[in-house]
């Protein structure tokens, strides 16, 4: 390698001592920012999660408040009004019961949001768990539990959760076991593979070192590390549940009535499609901008919670 | 490649056991039974029980229902009388596969195709067109699909016909109703991994030996890019059965779907059990296959097994 470039000669003269200055040198001219602030701060700038994000936050605030604002009960049962279009007092119409179906929507909302939440943070919460220890440990243990997960996997869940709907009464707290009952088999593994990988790396060992204690490493250094790739999880697999409630009510295993669903009022409006669609629209809409926001802002968590994407633009 | 083979088929034959077990016990805790009518005198019933053998200790039930299961005998129907679960399975079957593989062909095929165009088109309209479909697609439910196309191209537009199945021109709206679903999965996939694969360095030696761009594209970029598309294949399948149960029913459809959820509502015991366990079964081997099929496919597979 013989193409070392000639330096240009620069007389000594021209450079002359700036001085040090020790504590400019390592003070931070800006200011420090979170893991959680700068994920923050990476949402706001995704207009699509951001927006994805505020829809979901008004679903929630609206299936809380709306069904206590409005002076039509979800139950109550109107025979004059039945199978009213859209007016200014029924904002959405009433359904063949004349039921006013703004309430029922919103009434529908809260059950399954509740159902896709609650069902996912549980599903989450025991599979990180068995997956965790199953991870962490490793060993014989390790092997057992990954040789059930790998029986139960192949499992189809619909059909269970058919299953355990038929034995269970129907309603919210059957809806949600049916659900658990399979659900905590995707979190496992996924928790399981990044404990597996992370148990690994360097800094586990040093706090090893250190003498830390097992419960103190995962404590301290397993879960802060794989949270942002469990919350992107939770938000992936909410729209999942939420189908699952539909699909399990439109069959009309799900929510019974007089209680009221995304599900059931799906039921109901493609009974009355041919001749009200707007029953159908309605609930369609609803589950699928669902669906769709907590699709996108899923997609967005995933890059603002990837460590490896921090300082990036 | 043998000893993979070998453990996937062990860990899908205990899957069955699991699978069958659980789902006989689950079937005698459901309220209710299947002989309860007003004709029905105890004697009656006392002796249909005896007929079907309930009257025996469960443990007892459990072996006689897994020594026929293994010679294919999957029992007779309590609510369609003298119609045997085998009979009614393999009448109602096609019509759910018939419907399963237009879906699975429409889905993956327009699934590629979108996902080919977007990356190739990446950044402009046709993609932006390419990802507004994927995310339709994942997110409305196979039911409202069904039911949306049902009320536009039939009721609105009157365009295609809503109900049964009586030729090609029927088969349409079901079978985009399933495969829709599919169609959005493969399309993200491909598109993400055709993207990938044009960083590698084997596409930019391709092109820097003057190869033309269709060739490049076309031999290395979009051969690669396929492997991955492989492993949803799986879940697919089960994501189409779903869509057939609903759809099945919605558009008067003579298949399994339909006939699976009358029989929950029905109590029917035994074409509960028969058809759960016929469609886990089938499942499972389908997973199993799509899992050896990618062994084969993919090399990094292939070498690490052997």
């Amino acid at each position: 390698m013989d193409n070392n470039y000639e330096l240009k000669n620069i007389d000594k003269s021209e450079f002359r001592t700036v001085g040090k200055n020790a504590e400019k040198m390592e003070s931070i001219t800006r200011p420090n920012l979170t893991y959680w602030a700068d994920a923050w701060r990476r949402i706001k700038k995704n207009k699509v999660a951001f927006i994805s994000l505020m829809v979901i936050i008004v679903y929630i605030i609206m299936a809380i408040f709306a069904p206590m604002l409005s002076k039509y009960d979800y139950t109550a049962v109107d025979s004059s009004k039945m199978n009213q279009f859209i007016s200014s007092e029924h904002w959405f119409g009433t359904d063949e019961l004349g039921r006013d179906l703004w309430v029922r929507v919103w009434r529908g909302a809260r059950v399954s949001l509740t159902i896709g939440f609650v069902a996912t943070v549980m599903n989450t919460i025991v599979g990180g768990l068995i997956g965790g220890i199953s991870g962490y440990y490793g060993g014989a243990l390790d092997t057992f539990i990954m040789r059930v997960i790998d029986v139960m996997y192949g499992i189809p869940s619909l059909i269970v959760q058919i299953l355990v709907m038929v034995v269970l009464k129907p309603g919210v707290k059957a809806l949600i076991i049916a659900m658990c009952i399979t659900g905590w088999i995707g979190s496992a593994r996924f928790v399981r593979g990044e404990v597996y990988r992370l148990k690994e790396q360097d800094f586990v060992d040093a706090a090893k070192v250190l003498g830390v204690s097992n419960f103190t490493i995962i404590v301290k250094h397993l879960i802060p590390n794989i949270m942002g790739l469990i919350i992107t999880n939770v938000t992936m697999a909410v729209p999942g549940a939420i189908f699952s409630e539909a699909f399990l009510s439109y069959i009309g295993l799900g929510i019974a009535p007089p209680e009221c669903s995304w599900g059931v009022l799906t039921k109901t409006g493609v009974k009355m499609l041919r001749v009200y669609p707007y029953q159908l629209f309605i609930p369609a809409f609803f589950i699928c901008t669902t669906m769709l926001a907590l699709n996108l802002l899923g997609d967005g968590l995933r890059d603002a919670l990837d460590p490896k994407l921090r300082g990036t633009e | 490649m043998g000893k993979y083979i070998i453990k996937r088929l062990g860990i899908s034959l205990a899957t069955i056991l699991v699978l069958v077990t659980v789902v006989f016990i689950l079937v005698r805790l459901m309220p209710g039974d299947p002989f309860s009518s007003e004709k029905m005198t105890p004697e009656i019933k006392a002796n249909l029980e005896k007929y079907y053998g309930f009257d025996k200790p469960l443990i007892e039930q459990y072996f006689t229902y897994i020594k026929n299961l293994i010679k294919g005998d999957l029992g007779y129907s309590m609510k369609y009388k003298n119609q045997s679960v085998n009979t009614i399975i393999a009448d109602s079957f096609p019509f759910s596969v018939d419907l399963g593989i237009r879906a699975l062909v429409f889905g993956i095929s327009f699934g590629l195709v979108f996902g080919i165009i977007a990356a190739l088109n990446r950044g402009k309209k046709l993609d932006f067109i390419c990802i507004v479909i994927a995310i339709i697609g994942t997110s409305v439910p196979d039911f409202i699909m069904g039911a949306l196309l049902q009320y536009f191209f039939g009721i609105h537009w009157g365009l295609l016909p809503v109900a049964q199945y009586q030729g090609f021109k029927y088969t349409i709206l079901p079978s985009i109703a399933v495969g829709f679903y599919t169609l959005a999965q493969v399309s993200r996939l491909m598109r993400a991994s055709m993207l990938e694969v044009v960083q590698q360095d084997y596409i930019k030696t391709a092109k820097s030996k003057g190869i033309s761009s269709f060739r490049v594209t076309y031999k290395h970029q979009i051969r690669n890019a396929i492997m991955p598309v492989v492993t949803v294949l799986g879940p697919t399948v089960a994501a189409v059965l779903t869509g057939t149960f609903v759809i099945e029913s919605m558009y008067a459809i003579p298949g399994m779907g339909k006939f699976y959820v009358q029989s929950v509502q029905n109590y029917d015991y035994s074409m509960v059990l028969g058809m759960t366990v016929f469609y886990g079964t089938f499942l499972v081997l389908a997973n199993m296959v799509v899992d050896i099929l990618y062994g084969f496919i993919d090399p990094r597979i292939r070498i690490a097994g052997k």
